[in-house]
Formats: structure tokens, sequence, C-alpha cells
């Protein structure tokens, strides 16, 4: 499965890219400093480090975005001066972004061809040319079950965006396609895909620059694997004489221990027992959660794995059954109550949906405790400044102070200040929607050290997640959804990836709901 | 002089220890206060060196404040809406309307207290109007109070039949151009309100959460956070400061006049607001930025007219100045960013 290594014959031509000696400074922040990377053509070289170890910025500086302060680019052996992203495309490098980077109101066909679209009579768009042209793109790489020509760009989902932004590349004549946690909103089906389109694309000779945090990819992907830290390149092999322990010991700097080490514990009483409760998106969901358990839940993306969460915390109205916490059914009109409840909820999307950006990490943490650090409605600075301080200690929060703006710390610490913002209340169960998401390495460790920490103490929690290992790693339980129900349950003793995989396929055909 | 000097201290106290405040409590938002007095000190140099004569003279410096106190409430209250993530084009309107509600209250009640109440509750359904057409009716804040901006000019008309009602009740005079403990009622009242926003914004849970909703509604809404109500309690409040602003104009007029407001009072008011560093994407603005917002407007229109640029010239530079205000804020967010 593994390609073999890069023929001696290719090693003799200039690579691709040659980087050398590239630095960048940001402010105070040495984002890279004398980096070296060489990308040949036909391989996939894996580059991993901690979020804020330069990948980000390294691809902007491929990618013309970004001009590095020292340092030298040369694509196939000639020095390149890229002053924008069009002189990067001209050289045939495209970035593939988390974010996607598509006109919502094209179609799936459109969008590769913008620039091309060929006309009738003069003016009117020949759509008959264009649909001939994306099947034929679409044979390719074998798409015609997973895209339609005409839906609109925006209503696709992540991985169909993706695949749009790579047909684009593509009909652009890519050489080097470099691809940014690709993964990290897919479903295991999805990824597969993916992975055979990349495979696909290094066969004919494009290089593949893979940026991901998930090494059984990296494993089964790249050729290479490229190691920054602190913005330096700590070492770049072959990727079989690097086992995981090791790649994750260079992103570090320091060995890591097991990450899901932990007690057996006894459960308390049931904290959350929802029974057949349906919305909108979810149809009778039943399960329940007890004192100091970890429930997990599984799913592919539309399965109704979120919208549960939204309906637990009040997001989402109820059609009917109930949620009922400690015995007591919830009347749930708005997050409010569910807060009020004793739920806290850390959604998927920390900045969209959890964070205040523009705000302190202390007004962050202390939003949802007003009753603690005011009088009367009137703030009481020191007290904000003891709970966020509380928090910040305990979460181990690295920032230079509580005045600090959310928007400056590192993905992980701002996870951690939305677990404090939850952890600062009284809570009998707390919602982690995709935790470690987006995280890096030490922090992902933190973060499972604290869910464990928080189980023990009695706390009921509900950990949704896309990373099976983590999934298995961390629950008591796993609840598998697909399609909008429960397809089952699996205990943390006979979980295993292929089974939850494989109830979280059933009934996926037969669905009878109707949304996206 | 020496009297010059006088006035001008006893107009910085009120900004000074907050903006020293505002340095130590928000470190980084300081800077911006910072360049917005050094772009204040520049037009005072300019102004001032033009015209050394009049533009510090102690009339021409309450000229100023005058000339500033419907536009200071009116900015202010315009920083707490966009800060919530809104925007209240039709405060100039509800100015208009609140001034001929005000006359016809003291026409037809005899009593200044009625009246003037009458006014200020009219600007409060005004903005409770502008706050369910946007949170209930989920109309974009622009095009919502561009609408009523039309609309309530329009009711203005209509209660005062197009005609100007005079007012002759002598609290109105006082008002308008008496002074207590020697200082000008109007620029007292302007400064009491300032301080209430002030505090509001920066020392209560209400103004925390007024930031919160608008730096980011849904993760407000997931933090329990009742958003339609906040944005409401904010278009209320930015039509009562329209009404209280309407109290001034007529008490300065004498009348009641339907179309009063309507010369870009809400051009100016938003201008102030995002010189003084709000971000129109809401979340972000201070009181004490939009007061010297306020400040520098003032100045300009006053130095303006001492150096004799052209009305026409004065609206181009109005106009000139908010684009500028943006274009400096979006450079500001794209390096924070």
């Amino acid at each position: 499965m593994n390609a073999t290594l890069p023929q001696p014959s290719r090693e003799a031509a200039p690579p691709l890219l040659s980087v050398r000696g590239v630095s960048k400074r940001f402010g105070v922040v040495q984002a890279l400093a004398g980096v070296d990377l060489d990308v040949r053509a036909g391989e996939v070289l894996a580059l991993v480090g901690e979020n804020g170890a330069g990948k980000s910025t390294m691809m902007r500086i491929v990618e013309g975005v970004v001009s590095p302060d020292a340092g030298t680019l040369a694509f196939d052996g000639v020095a390149r001066n890229l002053r924008r992203a069009s002189d990067a495309h001209a050289l045939g490098v495209r970035v593939i972004h988390q974010e996607p980077d598509i006109a919502p109101d094209l179609s799936v066909a459109e969008e590769p061809f913008i620039n091309d679209l060929r006309r009738t009579m003069g003016v009117f768009l020949d759509q008959r040319d264009l649909l001939r042209r994306t099947l034929a793109l679409f044979d390719q790489f074998g798409l015609r079950n997973s895209l339609s020509p005409w839906m609109r760009a925006g209503d696709l989902g992540a991985a169909q965006r993706q695949l749009v932004e790579i047909m684009r590349a593509l009909r652009a004549g890519v050489r080097l396609l470099a691809l940014d946690e690709p993964t990290s909103s897919l479903t295991e089906d999805e990824t597969r895909r993916l992975f055979a389109i990349v495979r696909q694309l290094k066969a004919s000779g494009v290089a593949i620059v893979y940026i991901s945090h998930r090494m059984h990819e990296i494993r089964e992907l790249a050729d290479r694997i490229a190691i920054l830290r602190d913005g330096r390149m700590v070492t770049v092999r072959a990727a079989a004489d690097l086992d995981e322990a090791a790649v994750l010991g260079h992103m570090v700097g320091r060995p890591i221990n097991n990450l899901f080490d932990r007690a057996k514990r006894e459960p308390g009483p049931t904290v959350l027992a929802l029974d057949r409760v349906t919305t909108h998106r979810i149809r009778d969901v039943s399960f329940t959660i007890k004192a100091g358990e970890v429930v997990g839940m599984a799913g592919l993306i539309g399965a109704g794995r979120s919208e549960t969460a939204s309906a637990i915390f009040g997001a989402d109205p109820i059609v009917s059954g109930t949620i009922s916490l400690g015995g007591v059914p919830l009347r749930l009109r708005s997050p409010a109550d569910a807060i009020a409840a004793g739920i806290g909820f850390a959604p998927e999307e920390r900045k969209a949906q959890a964070l205040f950006l523009l705000a302190s990490v202390e007004t962050n943490i202390t939003l949802c405790v007003p009753d603690l650090i005011s009088r009367a409605g009137f703030l009481r600075a020191g007290a904000a400044h003891r709970v966020a301080r509380e928090q910040a200690d305990n979460l181990r929060i690295r920032t230079p102070h509580l005045d600090q703006l959310v928007a400056k710390l590192s993905g992980g610490n701002q996870q951690k200040v939305v677990l404090g913002r939850w952890l600062a209340r009284q809570l009998k169960l707390l919602i982690l929607d995709e935790p470690t998401r987006g995280i890096d390495v030490g922090a992902k460790a933190e973060i499972y050290a604290l869910i464990r920490q928080l189980a023990d103490d009695g706390l009921a929690i509900l950990v949704i997640s896309s990373e099976m290992p983590e999934l298995i790693g961390l629950s008591d339980r796993i609840v598998v959804m697909a399609s909008g129900r429960v397809a089952g349950e699996v205990s943390r003793t006979e979980a295993t990836e292929e089974g939850i995989l494989a109830l979280a396929m059933t009934d996926n055909i037969n669905s009878d709901r109707t949304d996206l | 002089m020496n009297a010059v000097l006088d006035k001008t201290q006893s107009a910085t106290p009120d900004t000074q220890p907050a903006e020293s405040l505002a340095a130590r409590l928000l470190r980084g938002i300081g800077t911006h206060n910072l360049s917005l007095l050094i772009a204040l000190a520049c037009l005072l140099a300019i102004f001032g060196g033009m015209r050394p004569d009049v533009f510090f003279s102690a009339r021409n410096i309450e000229n100023i404040g005058q000339g500033m106190a419907i536009l200071g409430i009116l900015a202010t209250a315009q920083t707490i809406v966009i800060v919530s993530g809104g925007l209240d084009i039709s405060v100039g309107a509800v100015v208009g309307l609140s001034t001929v509600g005000i006359a016809l209250g003291v026409q037809h009640t005899s009593s200044a207290a009625l009246g003037i109440l009458f006014g200020l509750v009219i600007g409060a359904i005004a903005g409770l109007v502008n706050g369910l057409i946007v949170t209930v009716g989920r109309v974009n804040a622009v095009i919502a109070t561009l609408g009523t901006m039309a609309a309530f000019r329009g009711v203005a008309f209509i209660m005062s039949d197009g005609q100007s009602i005079s007012i002759f009740h002598p609290l109105f005079r006082q008002i308008g151009s008496g002074r207590f403990l020697g200082l000008q009622i109007t620029i007292e009242i302007l400064l009491a309100v300032v301080a209430i926003f002030f505090v509001l914004m920066r020392y209560t849970v209400v103004g925390r959460n007024i930031y919160a909703i608008g730096g980011n509604p849904v993760a407000a809404r997931l933090a329990g956070l009742n958003n339609t109500r906040y944005q409401i309690g904010v278009y209320i409040l930015s039509g009562a400061a329209a009404g209280l602003g309407g109290l001034l104009l007529a008490a300065r007029t004498g009348s009641g006049q339907p179309i009063s407001g309507s010369d870009g009072l809400e051009l100016q008011a938003i201008t102030a607001a995002v010189l003084g560093g709000c971000a129109l994407t809401g979340g972000k603005g201070t009181i004490v930025g939009g007061v010297l917002g306020v400040i520098i407007l003032g100045v300009l229109n006053n130095g303006m007219i001492l150096t004799s640029v052209p009305t026409f010239y004065q609206m181009v530079a109005r106009g000139l100045l908010l684009i500028l205000a943006v274009l400096v804020a979006e450079q500001q967010a794209k390096r924070y960013g």
C-alpha cells in the first residue's frame, strides 16, 4: 500500500520545490528560522508539527501569500520570487486550506472551469460542453457518485468542497498540491476517497505536501516526514525510518506517555437520560449518562451527533420525547435553560460558536458566572480576576496575563478557556463536541487528562469525536449514531474501530431524512 | 489667553481619567485613543494656527461644546448600538420626531415636564420599533433603520402638519442657554449621559454582555444570553438618547420642527463612533473613543466654519472622514487579524 521511496533517477533531477534558509518573523514571534525543505515530484511529504510550529507560515510562503524575511525558494532548480498567490499558481502550486475557498453561488461544474467557460452563439454558457468536461474530470477520479455537477457550491459539505477545490487545482495544471489538515472534518469514508485521489495524483507525478495531526494518516500516505518545531526544521526523513513515538517526540521535544491511561472507576447514579428525543434533525434518540461516566458519541458527519448535543443544550427545539437531568425532566427553551440546569457545552467550532475573540481571557472565562463576579449588576474586578485566575491555573492556560485577547492564544489554550468557562460553574453534565480538533499533541494529552479527572470527580461527560482512537480511548461507553438515530451502543471493552464504523454505516441508505 | 487655557483644561478632565483607566484596563486598545488625541492635537494646531485670535477664545470653545452636545449623546448611544452588532441610521429622524413631540406635548398640556417625558417616550418607542424589526423581523439593521428613518420623518411631518411649533415655556430657554454652577446646562446633560453610558459599558454585567452579543452572537446564545432582549434594549436606549437629543435641540431653537435633525446627524454620529474605534462588525468600541471621535468632529466642524470653508466643501469633508475612519479601522483589524 505504501508507495516505494522515490527512485534514484528522480533524485538526480532538481527537486520540484527547494526551500533554503527561509525565515519569517511576525512581530515578536519568530514563525520560521532558517528552514530548508525539498519537495520532489511524485512524493507525498508529510509536514508535521504542533500548532504554532510554523507549518501554516511555511505554506503561506510557498503559496506566495507571505514573503519570507530571508531565504530562497526555487522551483525546478530556478530561484523564484513569489509576490502573490497568482505567481505561485502560475508555477503550479496550489494549497487547499481548511477553510473553503470557493464561490458559493457557482455550481460544482463551473468552479473548476470558471476561467475557461465556453459559449454558444457568443453569449450563452455552453452547458453541454461544461457538463462533458466536468464528467470527464469526475471519471478520472471516480467521483460520479460523490458530486453532482449542477449543485450549488455553497451547499456542499466539507468533503465535497474539498473535492471541488482539488478538481480546480487539477484543471489549473497543479504540480505541487498542499493539503492543510484535509481530513479534520471528513468521515472515514470520505477520508478513504481522498487518500485514493492523493495516491492517484502522486502516481501522475504531482508533489503532495500533506499537513496533518493524525499519525495513522501520515503512516499510511507519507513517503517522507518533515517535522517542524518552534519554526525550525527538526528532521526530514523517510517515513519508514520514523515510528509514531519518534515523530511525536520530535514534535514536542520530549517523550509522550500513553494518552489514555486511567484508573477504573465505578459510575454513580444516572445524570442524563434521553427518552426518544426527536427534533427536526434527530429521531427517537435514547441513552443515559451516569455520574463519573464518559460516554462517547460516534457517527459519520450529519449522523446527528452535534444535533443531539444541540437538543440537550436547548439550542434546538424538541418535538417529542424527554430529556431529564438527575431524574427531573427539563423544559429547554434556550441554552440559558440548559445552563441554569447545570449543563455545559463546548461546541465543535470553537472560534465561531464559543469564543469572543476580541475579549480577554478573563471575560471569556467569567461570562457564564455573572452572579459570582458582580453585585447589583456592577462588575467586581477583583472577583472576576479571582474566578478567571483559578480556572487559568487549574487548566494551565498559557497566557501572559488574564487581559490577553483570546484571539492571540493557541488552539489548545483557547479550548481550555472554553472549558474554564463551564468549570467555573457547578456542572452536572459537560458536553464536548470534537474537543481536540485542531489542537496540538501536547495540549491534547492535557485535555484527555482533564476529561478523565473531571469524570473521576463525578461529572457526567458526553464526548463527540470523529477521531476513533480518541473516542475509544476516552469513553466508558460509545453511542453510535446513524441518520439521526441511535444505531447502537458499545462498551469500552468491546469497542473496535471496525465495529463502530459498521454501526455508523447502518441504514445509511434507507434513511427517511430528506435534508442534507 | 490664560482664560482660554483654563477652558481647555476644564474640558479634558472628563476624558483624561477615563483614558488612563482605559489604558490600564485594556492595554492594547488604549493606543487607539492615543492616536485620536494626536489627531485632535493636530486639528487644534491647524485651526489654532489659522485663526489664533478666534479659535481659542472662551466663547468659541463654548460654541464647540454646545455644538457637540446633541452629537455627543447620539454618538455615544450609537457606539453602544454598533458594539452590540447593530446600526441605527434613524437617530436624526428620531431627534426631529422628538422635537415635534415635545412641542406638541407642551402646547397641549402647558407642562414642560410632560412635554419632555412625551419626547423621551416617543424616542424610546421609535427605538423599540427599530429593535423589533431587527430582531423579530430579522431585517438587516442598515435597511431596517434606513426605512424607519424615512417613516419617522414622515410621522413627524404628519404630527406637526409640516409646521414648526413654537415652545414658549421658560424652562426650555433655561435648558437651551442657561447655566448651572457656571457651566452650560446642555454640556452638563451631555456629560451626565456620557458618564452613565461609560459606567454601563465598562462596569456592568449588561455592558459586558452587549460586547459579547456583538462580538459573537452565536457564542453569546450558547453562553446563555438572550440576544434578542439585549438588542431590543440597545435600540430603545438609542431611541431614548435621540429623544433627549431632541429635547436639547427643541430647547436651543425654542420650537419643534419636523425637519430638524435631518442635516446628517446620523452620519456624524456613526462617523464619530467609527472614528472612536467601533468595528461595524460589532463587539469592539469604547465610550471614551466615541467621545474623542465627537470632539474631533466638533473641532473640525467649528474650525471649518471659522476658516470659512464653504458649506458644500464641509459636507464633502464629513463624508470623506467617515470613509477614512473605516479605512483606518480596516487596516488596524488586518494587523491584529
